[in-house]
């Protein structure tokens, strides 16, 4: 048996992860413990790390030192893809889609791998039943339908919000990394798109990172408290709300 | 091939093997290290341009030929001296011609368009050079004034112009240095190097600066082939013959490093100088092939002389440096 | 988990499958293409037009291979000729070796023994120079083409020095008692082979690897996250790309009976760049569009002037400034307008803005030939004719012409483009706006 099989293996478990920039110490000693089935939210001030511990557990940069498990097999120090195979798919802060392709093409290309379809050069990639039954589910979630053969270059702001969630769950990776989803959102978009998240990572690992505290505390299980590159604090958002702590390093500041 | 057919055999003679050595270990450094100032005088105009522009300058060697041929046409008019100066402003003024009319028209088409437009630009001067000044070498002389040997080492004499170009590409780096860390300009060149997105904030006067860095790159081939006019061949092949080393310089220092870029300069000079130099082969070491090969292409590698190879020395070392260290030797940059 | 009836309401949202009357206009277009090629030595059946049928046909496969790297996963090579050249060197020798033991192959097999040459060299050379994309991958494709075109002149038994490796092609096992030896025969031997590659090389672009190739081409950064190493992406493109340049340097030897350094060389591998670019590389079609354009092209200027090398060269670079979709891509802009039915609106505008442009070209055209003159041949008579037009270069009349037609066509070109793109900035809004009103 993997560890993987276990429930009670965590999602993600983070120990004692540092990132140093040159002399710059950004990530200091880094301990975190995300539970399979947990929506989780990371806050912090800006320039606090958070990125930079989503492009850590992502592959994106190596850690300097420290474990990172993925589902208790260890990742630290992999390339992206790799991490991606083994089940954990990210979002990025500033949209990054295929901006030549057209929606459905940006859709596709994220269900290819976890189809098994890989480099498969034989293969006619219109003739697929189960890419095109996925594709076509995930471009309904979005609610992007309507826009299917658009190049994703020329949607709108919002409408490229919701394909990167879509590129980012379309593969079926059990644990899903998102990186401020409605930044730059208004209100009524960001509902929209927190219900889409919610409804996307129906039994799936969610780690998000997110500004807009409504946001965060409407959807975390668990939130945990990153302060110039230490987690400070982690608990239910109860916990988190009542604790000293954070109010001092955080949430005074946004009270005030 | 038989040894009293080489020219060097009566030195040899007379000398013996320890002078000959040295004398050959002297002559090519001075012109490795020669061969190195210029390629540096064009890399680094390459890699500034790269660096602040993000273009790839394919033509960049195109205007070292200009350099030459201007240098080679003012010389015949005006005499040497005038071309030294007059050459790499003319060169320099189209450059900067090229980027305000030309680059920042292409640029938002892309890099790949911008790159083809310098690729397209290089053919066209390769062209126009051979319509006005022949296919066949130009007579770019030496000026009198420095035609006369600056030393004798055993047997050689060493050109005087030679020496001549070693100063001038000296002073010029050393100018480069003074610029670089005095002038504002020359913080900005330095901070776009190490920051290259951060070119995009300068603000206002940025396409002033883009155009000025485009001219005085150019103009700094342009030097390199005023001077190495008269000593090399001045043809209107020049540039393709040229060009792909440059590249290797790039590739081999790691993109967007100067440093890099000099120590990758140095190293192909001497490289190659060292490589024409030397007359043995694999053949000449390990004795000729047996009969039942020597028909083969096997033949070909085993015979041929390590001068022989020396063109393509630049290129062999640039695959050994794409298999263990793909960043070049100073690079951080992927592309 | 999604039950039957959510599949169906999915599969909505999927891109409606092709009617059979798609299906049929699809394979048509092949057999009209196939039928095309059966026909056209019979229409132009002399020497001249088969040779340059053959020729063209070699460039389609070339630039198409080309194409799989720089329009398909947006990689830049300046050493595509490596893979051609290898390609038609290890036919040559195939064809001698077949034919010295007389080996029961026949020569239309030769091609794909440049192929796999071809893209054994890909491979082995491939690998490390994938690594890197953009500039770098430029750059370092330039210094590997320059590695192997000098190696190919010291390797001398293996590339036959200056003079290059010739065969016989008609020596070689007779299938149905075809000898290979009337250019008609090679003619069909080449349609046959480019047929079949341009079916393979659009079957490759809607496959699984195909499609990642363009995400790659997009956004790199982003295909590692879905699962995918951009770097074999690369790589595989590049592997294609190799074998279908070896079948274009087969075929060439062939044709020619004779391999040698220029097919590896700097200038072939430029003239595929210019042919792909200038057909233009956001379409399947475009590298065909431009082989054909640049073959013809570059087989014709040369008899109207001496330095077409020259046009040819400003030609790119006017393409690469205004026209960065290449030919195919200003064709395929116009298609809205088709489509709503209003390109004859445009038409008087591009009329009033050819006018100041040829007087440009024709300016330009002027000056050069008559620098040509003074320069190239001065001893030669002055009275000279250039694209069909004669004119006497030493009269100082000619400079103050050119120099007119230069500065006034340059003047008025410049005001009557500006109106263009006015014109199609408004058309194209009505056009769309008409597009969605039905």
């Amino acid at each position: 048996m993997s560890p993987a099989m276990e429930s009670n293996t965590p999602a993600i478990e983070i120990k004692g992860v540092e990132k140093s920039f040159g002399a710059t110490k950004v990530i200091q000693n880094i301990n975190l413990s995300i539970a399979q089935g947990e929506r989780h939210a990371l806050i912090g001030p800006n320039g606090a790390g958070k990125s930079t511990t989503f492009n850590l557990i992502s592959g994106y940069m190596k850690p300097t030192s420290g474990s990172i498990k993925l589902r208790g097999e260890e990742v630290a120090g992999l390339r992206p893809f790799q991490i991606n195979r083994r089940g954990l798919s990210r979002s990025f802060q500033v949209t990054n889609v295929f901006a030549n392709m057209t929606v459905w093409e940006n859709l596709r290309c994220a269900v290819l791998w976890s189809t098994g379809h890989r480099y498969a050069f034989w293969k006619n990639v219109d003739n697929l039943p189960v890419v095109r039954e996925r594709t076509a589910q995930i471009l309904e979630d979005i609610h992007l339908t309507s826009r299917r053969d658009v190049p994703a270059g020329l949607l709108t702001y919002a409408e490229q919000r919701a394909l990167e969630i879509g590129i980012t769950v379309a593969g079926g990776a059990n644990v899903i990394l998102l990186d401020e989803p409605t930044a730059g959102m208004s209100n009524a978009e960001t509902e929209r798109a927190v219900s889409l998240i919610r409804r996307l990572t129906e039994g799936r690992t969610l780690l998000i990172v997110e500004h807009d505290m409504s946001v965060v505390f409407g959807l975390a299980d668990r939130i945990s408290v990153l302060v110039y590159g230490q987690v400070i604090a982690s608990g239910t958002p109860e916990e988190i709300r009542g604790n000293p702590k954070v109010k001092e390093a955080y949430l005074g500041e946004e009270a005030a | 091939m038989d040894g009293r057919d080489k020219p060097g055999h009566d030195e040899f003679i007379r000398h013996g093997p320890d002078k000959i050595m040295l004398e050959l270990i002297v002559i090519s450094t001075l012109n490795g290290v020669l061969y190195g100032m210029l390629l540096f005088l064009m890399a680094s105009g390459l890699t500034v341009i790269f660096s602040m522009l993000g273009v790839l300058n394919f033509a960049h060697a195109s205007f070292y030929m200009l350099g030459a041929f201007f240098g080679f046409q003012i010389s015949r008019w005006f005499g040497f001296w005038p071309g030294l100066i007059v050459a790499p402003i003319l060169a320099g003024a189209i450059g900067a011609a090229v980027e305000r009319y030309g680059l920042r028209r292409v640029h938002k088409n892309g890099h790949v368009a911008e790159l083809l437009f310098t690729f397209g630009l290089a053919f066209a001067i390769e062209e126009i050079v051979s319509i006005i000044w022949g296919k066949v070498p130009v007579d770019y002389r030496t000026p009198e004034l420095l035609d006369f040997p600056a030393f004798t080492i055993f047997s050689t004499n060493y050109p005087a112009y030679k020496m001549f170009m070693l100063a001038v590409s000296v002073v010029i780096f050393l100018g480069l240095l003074v610029a670089l860390k005095k002038t504002r300009i020359g913080l900005i060149v330095q901070a776009a190097l190490t920051h290259p997105h951060m070119v995009a904030h300068l603000g206002h006067n940025v396409e002033r600066i883009f155009m000025l860095v485009f001219g005085v790159g150019t103009a700094l081939a342009a030097v390199a082939g005023v001077i190495a006019g008269p000593s090399l061949v001045t043809q209107s092949n020049m540039a393709a013959l040229v060009g792909p080393i440059l590249f290797v310089v790039v590739v081999v220092g790691g993109l967007g490093s100067l440093p890099g870029a000099f120590i990758a300069s140095l190293l192909i000079g001497l490289l190659q100088t060292f490589a024409v130099s030397i007359n043995g082969s694999l053949g000449s070491v390990f004795g000729p092939l047996g009969p039942e090969l020597a028909q083969s292409w096997l033949s070909d590698i085993w015979n041929v002389s390590v001068a022989q190879v020396a063109p393509i020395m630049p290129y062999l070392l640039l695959v050994l440096i794409l298999i263990f260290r793909p960043m070049g030797l100073l690079g951080t940059r992927e592309s | 988990m999604t039950d039957l009836a959510s599949h169906a309401a999915a599969l909505g949202a999927a891109p409606p499958r092709p009617t059979v009357s798609d299906r049929l206009k699809f394979y048509g277009i092949w057999l009209a293409t196939a039928v095309a090629l059966l026909v056209l030595p019979q229409v132009f059946s002399s020497g001249g037009s088969l040779t340059t049928f053959s020729l063209v046909g070699i460039s389609i496969i070339f630039a198409l291979s080309y194409n799989i790297l720089l329009g398909q996963t947006g990689m830049l090579s300046f050493g595509h000729a490596v893979y051609y050249g290898l390609g038609g060197f290890l036919a040559i020798h195939a064809i001698n070796i077949v034919g010295f033991h007389k080996w029961p192959i026949p020569l239309p097999l030769m091609p794909l023994i440049g192929g796999v040459a071809g893209l054994f060299f890909a491979a082995l050379i491939g690998w490390v120079m994938t690594q890197r994309s953009g500039t770098a991958f430029a750059m370092i494709s330039l210094g590997l083409a320059e590695l192997v075109a000098s190696s190919a002149l010291i390797l001398r038994t293996f590339f036959g020095g200056e003079a290059g490796i010739s065969a016989n092609r008609t020596k070689l096992f007779k299938v149905f008692g075809l000898s290979f030896g009337p250019q008609i025969q090679i003619y069909y031997l080449i349609a046959a082979w480019t047929l079949i590659a341009i079916i393979a090389m659009y079957a490759l672009t809607r496959t699984p690897l195909g499609r990642m190739c363009n995400a790659v081409r997009d956004n790199p950064e982003r295909v590692q996250f879905v699962g995918y190493d951009p770097h074999v992406v690369r790589y595989l493109a590049f592997c294609f790309s190799g074998f279908f340049a070896g079948i274009a340097g087969a075929l060439a030897a062939i044709n020619f009976e004779i391999a040698n350094s220029a097919y590896l060389g700097a200038t072939q591998s430029g003239t595929v760049l210019f042919s792909t670019y200038i057909g233009g590389i956001g379409f399947f079609i475009g590298p065909i569009v431009g082989a054909v354009f640049v073959t013809v092209l570059s087989l014709g200027l040369s008899d109207l002037t001496q330095v077409w090398q020259l046009y040819f060269g400003l030609f790119f670079i006017a393409v690469v400034a205004f026209a960065p979709g290449g030919i195919t891509g200003l064709l395929m802009m116009h298609r809205p307008l088709i489509r709503a039915g209003m390109l004859q609106r445009m038409l008087p505008s591009y009329l009033i803005a050819v006018v100041p442009t040829l007087a440009l070209c024709t300016g330009l055209m002027m000056m050069i030939e008559t620098i040509v003159h003074y320069t190239v041949n001065p001893n030669e008579s002055p009275n000279i004719k250039a694209f069909g037009i004669p004119f006497n270069a030493e009269r100082p009349s000619v400079w103050a012409i050119s120099a007119v037609l230069i500065i006034v066509g340059f003047i008025l070109a410049r005001m009557s483009w500006t109106r263009v793109g006015q014109t199609w900035d408004a058309t194209l809004s009505a056009a769309r706006a008409k597009v969605h009103a039905t």
